[in-house]
């Protein structure tokens, strides 16, 4: 049930934006998050946004995984 | 899909592997890795990954579906305000199928009440607004994720002036069935994945308190498979290394202290209080109830009905499987008398339920 969504806001409107992810496109309320704009990538949840990518952690993180390959812990 | 698809790269997740096979290369016994969120345990068996873990890590669910972790004597409560004339419930998809002590809401439907399934809490309000004549009662189930989203629509129905828009509330709160876990002697959690869009509300830090007091490793933990195998690397070497400290595995949506923002919208209509959890009990402090400024959209309080005596199904192990104890294949009524067609328990009926995964995806 707490399952959110990463989608992408590509308008807003009196405080509610419509999200997109894979062409399927959806009403949000922007209630429960600060300084979103368009472009951004939030998290969606029961129609609410209930928070914004940091999209610096997500390369951080991906670059660590990335890490654990370049140390030759896999044979590829 | 960006910054998901990144996350389930097959050739990253095998240099994951190979880091927690090192890990445990040389550690003594199995550990037990807990998860206590449904959409980890989807992730767990959707992406096989159990199967791809070393023996001596072994991973199992806790009480992490909200919709089954509702006791009976609520499902028995909506079905006697579905009874009611002039009502129409809304609620998520989950809950109309899960049985109360003896009928359900998608039964109370066949036999002509007005329930409707909606996606969002808002759509609920729409249906108030668009049924004046009519009490709508919007189930509030859920976990933090869910509690200020339905918080949020009593705001706004307050705002519009609906006076038929109504919430009957078992909203539960998370890090303290964690706390009650832990101090289970019959039970070993030797770390926990802990749960991420909960933690992307309550924050990262309020697991400070069980690695601290119960001395068990806390990792925020993604659904993504990268997610939940860097979470299970993490917790792996906490365990060797023989500590207990929060960490946070999906930084990209969790922060520290959460969002303050959806907690402040959470406290300003809820207040914690004592609830029943399905196959735990009771346990102090872990539930939500509507403060007395917002009784007016109680539908406790606004409308009387009467609720028959609640009856647990004989025979059901869901509560020795939402603690962990028992696997659905350890259930004697698993595939046979319980399947997804004709559940019996609700971790059958819950899409993210354990029986219904390990029906689903199990072999």
């Amino acid at each position: 049930m707490c399952l959110a969504v990463p989608m992408q806001v590509m308008t807003i409107e009196e405080g509610t934006a419509i999200c997109e992810v894979d062409g399927v496109k959806r009403e949000a309320s922007l209630m429960m998050v600060e300084d979103v704009a368009v472009g951004d990538f939030v998290l969606i949840h029961a129609g609410f946004a209930i928070e914004k990518l940091d999209e610096e952690e997500a390369l951080e993180t991906l670059r660590l995984f990335r890490q654990l390959l370049d140390k030759g812990m896999i044979p590829e | 899909m960006k910054y998901s698809a990144e996350f389930r790269d097959p050739v990253l997740a095998r240099g994951l592997l190979e880091a927690i096979a090192e890990t445990v290369a040389g550690y003594r016994g199995r550990m037990t890795l807990m998860e206590v969120c449904g959409t980890h345990t989807m992730a767990i068996y959707q992406h096989g990954i159990r199967a791809l873990l070393p023996e001596a890590i072994r991973l199992i669910s806790g009480p992490g579906c909200p919709v089954c972790v509702t006791p009976v004597g609520y499902v028995d409560h909506a079905i006697a305000l579905a009874r009611r004339p002039g009502t129409i419930i809304a609620t998520f998809g989950d809950m109309v199928r899960v049985p109360g002590s003896s009928s359900s809401l998608l039964r109370e439907k066949a036999l002509g009440a007005d329930v409707r399934i909606v996606y969002s809490p808002l759509d609920a309000l729409t249906l108030a607004e668009n049924n004046r004549q009519q009490t709508v009662v919007f189930l509030g189930v859920g976990f933090e994720t869910t509690a200020p989203t339905v918080a949020g629509s009593i705001l706004e129905a307050r705002r519009r002036k609906l006076d038929n828009y109504l919430v009957l509330t078992a909203h539960k709160t998370m890090p303290t069935p964690m706390a009650a876990l832990a101090s289970d002697p019959e039970l070993q959690v030797d770390g926990y994945l802990c749960p991420a869009h909960v933690s992307a509300v309550i924050g990262a830090d309020a697991y400070l308190p069980l690695a601290e007091k119960h001395r068990v490793p806390c990792v925020v933990t993604g659904f993504e498979p990268l997610d939940v195998l860097q979470g299970v690397l993490m917790l792996s070497r906490q365990t060797v290394a023989g500590e207990a400290r929060v960490e946070n595995q999906y930084r990209r949506y969790v922060k520290p202290d959460g969002n303050p923002r959806a907690r402040a919208i959470l406290e300003e209509v809820f207040s914690p209080c004592d609830a029943r959890w399905r196959g735990i009990g009771e346990i102090a402090g872990s539930g939500l109830e509507i403060r007395e400024a917002f009784a007016s959209f109680d539908a406790a309080c606004q409308l009387s009905v009467t609720i028959e005596e609640p009856v647990e199904h004989g025979g059901c192990l869901c509560g020795e499987i939402l603690k962990g104890k028992v696997t659905p294949k350890e259930c004697p009524l698993f595939r046979t008398l319980c399947t997804p067609e004709d559940p019996v328990g609700a971790c059958m009926v819950s899409s993210e339920g354990t029986c219904a995964a390990e029906y689903k995806y199990g072999c």
